[in-house]
């Protein structure tokens, strides 16, 4: 039996989290905790480039493949593997986890031991999300995420923390659970045309689904995942969540949880239901479209930093639904490749605003001013995180909504067309923000003598600047192992959705074959 | 003797404890702290191990006690119950100086009563149970004499009780009158060889049944008893009440309707889906709006009703597989839940409104994440059994095509967290104002919480056995 990659990434956070249940509680109670849970998940980044390195890039297949029965009177399995679309969300998971638990060093000091529980928790739940080859198993890790994120935005945030908390764990339970419905019924749909309950993805990606049932399922499924991305007008939790969630929380929502709501649509809505996913993809992408337009012009009214860089987190991940619906090579690959960008630069952008916060307490853009010449390290950091963000060439963000962009343009070029003037709307907002914090004279003396980067935030924030930089000059690296298994996802959807059409069904997306 | 008696061994044992605690109890010197619990305890376990050696042989005594698997299923649950109920009574019975031996005897015989009206197979003997069951209910919930609140919600439910046993008599006369036996399976091969064409005397034998069967499981319209007498029992009879007498009640319940009925399903099924959809959403909206944590777990608990008869209605292999893994993840959280607010009334201070609980955290962490661990898996969050046993009855139906009844199921499980929360928001979330001590948790009572707890991990990760378990009791019946 080969060493069970997956399994060990995924337990190894849990089993620090049970560590720390250990930790004797005393004056060293915080500083253990840290060690512990820094270490135990910089093993867990260490163990998804070793993933990553032992990849295949050019097999489309799942690897790492590993399965055993749970429940197999339901014919619910433990299955977990990954490929090229899940590989890279599994190095950004480990990539930020270390690097959350390390931004909240100076601004966490009560229940610390708790904090780390939370966090390797989640991350535990989320590596468990991308690896999940069951939807059972699947939908057991997307719920369980919830709670952790819910304490540690209720318990570590800001003033509104218990508001933010429970809204967003409503928000994307009441979206879930009707995914769990439609999940049952595919079951029981398996059960009916081949005698036995399956949960398994890939017996199920081969399963002929009614076209009635499509829509329903489709749309259960879509819109759990329309909340978590979240698609505008699905957002509104978002901006609660962010700006009351305490600076790890922010990035680790930004960075990850929210592709969770992506990488979803790519994964399941779209391979499992592919005439409705032809049929519905038009209107997502408008949605998408709505979303970016919208996310970027409340973002550039943002008093608050936070808020404003949680909107245009809305306006970026539209640009990734926008490339999941134009189903061709480029947009799909651009979407994952924007959902890291997006994890790297957001992440990043919450960092800096954590810092400038640990500084102040405050996060409006009004107090600040004139930083430049206080912290021009700090600044210096922040712009290029600003202009990975903004998409300037040579950095992650371009090579994304570029392709992303030439994949929309080759479905529907005035859609395109639309989503572009959110390149520049970004560009608008985040460089008036800049301007704003970090341009002028020092406005306020409070900002006169503030601290420059600290050795722990240079550690914080240096590694996410090399990869914005490597990212944006050989994006190849990261492209490779995306390519194939995109592609055979693409097939599947478009082979399955006309093969059903040649057979003549009457299938909902008659005309919209792309 | 031939194993004649061998079907009523799990409930001898239980009796047994419970008259050896009455005479400890005339034994026992006023203020003497005696073991009692211990005794029952003994006769538990003995019922346990009987259960276990009974198991699969579908041992029959006097042609009235069936100890088939089903029957014994629930009788283990019934088991964990009655040992989770006595660990978690012991500092209410403490503070309250509550007679011991009394308490224990009523709660032992409550346990045997449950056992026998999971096993009944005669209407009589069911509705023998069921008294034997609700008259130990009724004293225990009024056992603290000086409490108005607690007297008067013993009166009210002892009246309505007494009222909805009226109905249940009256459908049993009914049967009897159609079918001239009140042997569930002679009644039921008469039913079905007149199913053709239900005469209304049929339709009215069941429905009379039925409203005697919904205001034992507290099912809407006939909850109205519930929040009352769960909010003024003690912490530790309310856990007792809400999940024994649940299990018992939902045990007959499925094997009148879903075996000895079940030819006439098409008539009652209607009736059944709407009661089952009415409680789920009445025990979960009316819950976001209490105050009382005790009250707002009585709502709960009329919402989890709900979900089994979900179960119910649906009929199928799952769904009766689902009335008994439910029974049982529901008797552990919600015995969990109501042991810690047992934990916490200091006698003069219930320290039940939402409000006691804030800034728990601080205090008592490890009391707090209990109570965290108890209300996520009542409010369906994986890995925990709660999620599991939900997404059975769901997914039970799914299957049986009653697409709406799991939609609302799911709505209400997501309003049901929300106030869930508010305690958890409580505990962790808001500084702890009144300063009032929080009182100690006794050894014994801690230990039933973690391993409840424990358990609840259990089954949310590694449920298949149970499950087998579950899906293997319901082929003896059905």
């Amino acid at each position: 039996m080969p060493f069970p990659i997956l399994s060990t990434l995924v337990a190894l956070p849990v089993v620090g989290a049970i560590l720390l249940l250990f930790v004797r509680p005393g004056d060293n109670e915080e500083r253990v905790s840290r060690m512990i849970a820094l270490v135990i998940s910089l093993l867990v980044f260490g163990e998804t480039l070793l993933l990553w390195s032992r990849f295949i890039p050019g097999s489309p297949e799942f690897q790492f493949v590993e399965r055993h029965a749970w429940i197999p009177a339901f014919g619910i399995t433990y299955a977990v593997g990954v490929d090229g679309i899940s590989l890279l969300l599994l190095v950004l998971t480990g990539f930020l986890t270390p690097i959350a638990l390390l931004s909240s060093w100076e601004s966490v000091h009560t229940k610390t031991r708790a904090f780390c529980m939370f966090v390797l928790l989640l991350e535990s739940a989320m590596l468990g999300v991308f690896v999940s080859l069951d939807l059972f198993l699947f939908y057991v890790f997307w719920d369980a995420m919830l709670v952790p994120m819910y304490f540690l935005i209720g318990i570590w945030g800001y003033d509104r923390r218990v508001y933010a908390a429970v809204k967003f764990i409503l928000y994307t339970m009441a979206g879930s659970v009707l995914m769990l419905l439609a999940i049952l019924g595919l079951a029981y749909l398996h059960y009916t045309a081949t005698g036995s309950y399956s949960f398994d993805l890939l017996k199920l990606y081969t399963l002929d689904v009614p076209d009635h049932l499509q829509v329903y399922f489709f749309l259960a499924f879509a819109l759990a995942f329309a909340i978590k991305v979240p698609l505008f007008p699905f957002h509104t939790w978002l901006p609660d969540a962010h700006v009351e969630a305490p600076t790890a929380g922010s990035v680790i929502l930004a960075g990850v949880l929210l592709k969770m709501g992506t990488y979803g649509l790519v994964r399941f809505a779209f391979p499992l239901f592919p005439q409705a996913a032809v049929y519905f993809a038009p209107a997502l992408g408008v949605l998408a479209v709505i979303g970016i337009i919208y996310g970027a012009l409340v973002a550039m009214v943002q008093p608050d930093m936070k808020k404003l860089v949680a909107y245009s987190s809305v306006s970026h991940l539209g640009f990734v639904v926008l490339g999941i619906t134009a189903m061709n090579m480029q947009g799909v690959q651009g979407a994952v490749y924007q959902m890291l960008n997006h994890g790297i630069s957001t992440g990043g952008l919450f960092l800096i605003v954590g810092m400038l916060s640990d500084r102040r307490h405050t996060r409006l853009i009004a107090e600040y001013g004139g930083l430049k010449k206080v912290t021009p390290r700090l600044v210096a950091a922040f712009l290029i995180i600003t202009l990975s963000s903004i998409g300037l060439p040579g950095l992650n963000g371009f090579v994304g909504e570029f392709l992303i962009l030439l994949g929309a343009f080759r479905t529907d070029p005035k859609l395109a067309a639309f989503a572009a003037t959110g390149v520049i709307l970004s560009a608008t907002y985040m460089l008036w923000m800049f301007q704003r914090v970090n341009y002028g004279p020092v406005t306020n003396e409070k900002n006169a003598n503030l601290a420059d980067l600290q050795p722990r935030e240079w550690v914080v924030i240096a590694p996410i600047i090399a990869v914005a930089i490597l990212m944006g000059v050989l994006p190849n690296i990261f492209l490779r192992p995306i390519g194939p298994s995109v592609e055979r996802t693409l097939n599947q959807i478009h082979q399955r959705a006309s093969a059903v059409l040649n057979a003549g069904h009457s299938a909902p997306g008659a005309g919209a074959t792309r | 003797m031939n194993g004649a008696f061998n079907a009523i061994v799990p409930m001898a044992c239980v009796t047994a404890a419970g008259i050896a605690a009455m005479i400890a109890e005339a034994f026992r010197e006023p203020g003497e702290r005696m073991p009692i619990g211990g005794l029952g305890f003994v006769g538990l376990a003995g019922a346990a191990i009987a259960s276990i050696l009974l198991w699969g042989r579908g041992a029959v005594s006097f042609g009235m006690v069936a100890a088939d698997n089903f029957g014994l299923f629930v009788t283990m649950v019934l088991v964990i119950v009655g040992t989770l109920s006595i660990a978690i009574s012991g500092p209410t019975i403490d503070r309250e100086q509550l007679p011991m031996g009394e308490y224990y005897a009523l709660l032992l015989f409550a346990v045997a009563g449950m056992i026998l009206m999971a096993t009944a197979t005669d209407l009589l003997l069911i509705f023998l149970a069921l008294e034997v069951l609700s008259l130990a209910v009724y004293v225990l919930t009024g056992i603290r004499r000086q409490s108005p609140l607690s007297t008067e919600a013993a009166l009210k439910y002892f009246l309505l009780g007494a009222f909805s046993s009226a109905f249940f008599l009256y459908g049993i006369a009914f049967t009897y009158g159609l079918t001239g036996s009140t042997r569930l399976d002679r009644v039921g091969s008469l039913i079905a060889a007149q199913a053709m064409s239900p005469t209304p005397m049929q339709l009215l034998a069941v429905g009379l049944l039925l409203v005697g069967f919904a205001f034992k499981v507290a099912a809407v319209p006939f909850h109205m008893w519930t929040p009352d007498a769960y909010e003024g029992a003690p912490a530790a009879v309310t856990g007792f009440m809400s999940t024994g007498v649940k299990a018992a009640a939902f045990a007959a319940f499925t094997r009148v309707f879903l075996s000895t009925f079940e030819p006439l399903r098409g008539d009652w099924s209607v009736i059944l889906w709407g009661i089952a959809a009415a409680t789920m959403i009445v025990g979960t909206v009316v819950g976001v709006s209490q105050s009382n944590v005790k009250r707002m777990l009585a709502y709960s608990s009329i919402g989890h009703g709900g979900y089994l008869l979900v179960a119910m209605v649906a009929a199928n292999d799952v769904g009766k597989g689902a009335i008994l893994f439910y029974l049982l993840t529901y008797a552990i959280t919600n015995l969990g839940a109501f042991g810690v607010i047992a934990v916490l009334d200091a006698g003069d201070r219930a320290n039940d409104r939402v409000e006691d609980y804030a800034g728990l955290w601080n205090e008592r962490p490890a009391l707090a994440a209990l109570m965290t661990i108890f209300l996520l898996s009542l409010g369906g969050f994986p890995p925990l059994a709660g999620f599991i046993a939900k997404w059975y009855v769901f997914s039970a139906a799914v299957k049986a095509g009653y697409n709406w009844l799991a939609i609302i199921g799911v709505l209400t499980s997501v309003i049901s967290v929300f106030f869930y929360l508010r305690i958890v928001v409580m505990m962790y979330m808001t500084p702890r104002g009144s300063g009032e001590p929080v009182p100690p948790t006794p050894a014994l009572a801690g230990a039933a919480l973690v391993i409840s707890a424990i358990l609840l991990f259990y089954l949310g990760i590694l449920p298949a056995r149970v499950l087998d378990l579950a899906a293997a009791s319901i082929g003896t019946i059905f």
